[in-house]
């Protein structure tokens, strides 16, 4: 295996398939999945419920074993989980029995004992809860903050690990529209200044364009693979409302639309869903843009 | 509403004691046995009140017992300062009281013992399907064993082996408390084994992510996850140890709240049903008050003060 830090083999996923034993015996979930991702690339991955994509993300996290193929970051092939690919998990998975200080510390603590002195890491703790803009309800317990607050504090456990990786399980989807486009704007804010590579899974279109160097699309199950691969090329930082009218968003939001609805729409609900969605878009475009609205005065 | 719920919370628990009271005073004298009627509330409390006077007698004695003890040997030192003088210790029938705290005494130990081996038995079978395996068939098989069944064997083999020309414990009471650590070792295992082994998948994750120690990962994750279950199997296993002390001590004829229910049962006098009821009271009022504490212990060692327990 090469060891050379070549800038397009920040991480490689190649050829990744793997089968669940099922009492049917076993089920092909992933079928030759081969990805290239750049060092501080943010890649969206999109595709419909139950296609693998959460299954690509534990792969790459090193919690679920691929049957062949294999993931390599920075030239070395990923056998376990471990804190330089941190996780942020679909429903926030704090430990409730800890505050939210607390929750990040247990992960500080594990990533830079010996490297910091006590009071550097408490400073980086409370550093990581004021990017994600916690600082307010950094003592309390995730029973006594909203999900949104929770969320963020998933967000900020994994950033304080310092991840050359960092893997977002459909972070924003139990969220409300205004707080999900917040979060949204604070992580790219985060993005623009960590340089992360990071690996985000959505079923938000608007969310993937937005966010997005590239997006991947998947194809259906069983036996799920990359069917396309979509460059985004919109200027950074991108504003929301502002991007909402360039031609390039748009023509990445259609072809985005056009793979999911048509080329590998469920054919029962291929032709009405598209009009639905489409509604349902415009509609969380206008509370988007309410949000930034509200947030600037 | 809220006087419906004063009603419900004081009122309603009184009328029913008042009641209970009330059908066994009125309906005790009716039933007459050997010894005599069987009798009602308020003999039972004068019996109560013979056992307070027996145990303060008795202390009075011990007292006395001592004093004059002391008096000879300082007399005994004033003739011949280099007298041999010893204290020799009282040696008086153990009181219903000094039973009580026989009884309290040897569960604890039993009790705390068991806990100190079924948690971490518990957590490990928890943790791994392996020790799981191995161990379950053992725990379905020792499980439903009675206490009367283990009395014999425990007996047999602390007296071949629990030897010692000055021993720390009574051979009774190291019998009394293997058996309860016998019978009440199961329920925290399981339950713990039970708690353990649900921990959520979500947080398993977080902990690998995060390379969590396996010391770690049982500190922060485990135990705290699994206190509820845990403290469910300990309540269990304090119950069962209550309830199978008991037993034992009247089947051995080891000190305690058995023995002496059983030796007021072969005493045979016309007090004795009365103490036998005031014996079955306290070892009700006992058992309950250990369950309140365990509950305690549970609201101080849960880490979700806001969880209704019962
Ligand atoms: N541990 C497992 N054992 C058996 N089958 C599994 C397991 N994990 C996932 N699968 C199957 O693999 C397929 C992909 O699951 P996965 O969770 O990756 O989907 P997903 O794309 O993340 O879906 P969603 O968008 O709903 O979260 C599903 O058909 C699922 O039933
Ligand atoms: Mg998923």
């Amino acid at each position: 295996m090469t060891t050379t830090t070549n800038q397009a083999d920040h991480l490689l996923i190649s050829q990744v398939s793997i089968d669940f034993p099922t009492p049917q015996g076993p089920y092909r979930a992933l079928d030759k999945v081969n990805l290239r991702i750049n060092k501080g690339e943010f890649v969206s991955i999109i595709g419909h419920s139950g296609c693998g994509k959460s299954t690509v993300l534990n792969i790459v996290a090193g919690l679920y074993k691929a049957t062949e193929g294999g993931v390599i970051l920075d030239g070395r092939e990923v056998d376990e989980p471990g804190p330089e690919r941190a996780v942020v998990f679909q429903n926030h998975s704090l430990l409730p029995w800890l505050t939210a200080y607390e929750n990040v510390e247990l992960a500080v603590k594990q990533v830079f004992k010996g490297k910091k002195s006590k009071a550097e890491m408490k400073a980086w703790i409370e550093h990581n809860l004021h990017l994600v803009h916690m600082d307010h309800a950094m003592h309390k317990r995730p029973d006594e903050i909203s999900g949104g607050m929770k969320q963020r504090v998933g967000i900020a456990r994994a950033l304080a690990m310092e991840p050359q990786v960092l893997l977002l399980d459909e972070p924003f989807g139990a969220l409300d529209a205004l707080t999900r486009a917040h979060l949204q704007d604070s992580m790219m804010e985060i993005q623009a200044d960590l340089g992360n590579t990071v690996i985000m899974i959505t079923h938000d279109v608007d969310e993937a364009v937005l966010l997005s160097d590239r997006i991947v699309m998947m194809t259906n199950g069983p036996a799920a693979s990359v069917g396309d691969i979509l460059e985004v090329n919109l200027p950074r930082p991108r504003n929301r409302v502002e991007m909402a009218e360039l031609p390039e968003y748009i023509r990445c939001r259609h072809a985005v639309l056009k793979f999911l609805y048509e080329r590998h729409g469920r054919k029962e609900e291929a032709i009405p869903s598209t009009k639905k969605e489409e509604g349902e878009l415009e509609k969380g475009n206008i509370v988007a843009l309410k949000s930034v609205l509200t947030k600037a005065a | 509403m809220n006087t419906k719920h004063i009603f419900q919370t004081y009122a309603a628990p009184f009328i029913g004691i008042l009641l209970f009271l009330a059908i066994w005073q009125i309906g005790a004298p009716k039933i007459v046995t050997s010894l005599g009627a069987v009798p009602g509330p308020v003999q039972v409390f004068d019996q109560f009140e013979g056992l307070v006077a027996e145990h303060q007698a008795a202390r009075q004695k011990e007292a006395d017992f001592y004093q004059r003890q002391e008096e000879r040997n300082t007399e005994a030192l004033k003739e011949d300062p280099k007298a041999d003088v010893t204290i020799r210790p009282y040696t008086g029938k153990a009181t219903f009281f000094d039973q009580i705290w026989t009884s309290i005494f040897t569960v604890m130990t039993g009790f705390v013992l068991a806990g100190l081996i079924a948690i971490p038995l518990g957590i490990v079978a928890g943790l791994s399907q392996t020790v799981y395996s191995a161990i379950n068939p053992l725990i379905q098989l020792f499980k439903p064993v009675s206490p009367l069944a283990w009395l014999p064997i425990v007996t047999i083999i602390v007296s071949a082996v629990y030897v010692s020309d000055d021993p720390m414990f009574a051979k009774s009471f190291v019998t009394s408390a293997l058996t309860v650590l016998l019978c009440c070792l199961w329920p925290t295992i399981i339950n713990t084994t039970v708690g353990v082994a649900n921990i959520s998948k979500d947080l398993q994750n977080v902990s690998k992510v995060l390379r969590l120690s396996w010391w770690t990962h049982v500190r922060k994750i485990v135990l705290p996850s699994a206190i509820p279950m845990i403290f469910t199997g300990l309540r269990l296993s304090l119950g069962i140890a209550w309830m199978v002390l008991i037993a034992a001590e009247m089947l051995a004829q080891n000190p305690g709240l058995g023995k002496f229910v059983w030796d007021e049962f072969q005493n045979g006098s016309s007090n004795s049903l009365g103490r036998i009821i005031v014996a079955v009271i306290v070892i009700g009022l006992i058992g309950f008050a250990l369950d309140r504490g365990m509950l305690l212990l549970q609201r101080h060692f849960s880490w979700d003060k806001s969880a209704a327990l019962r």
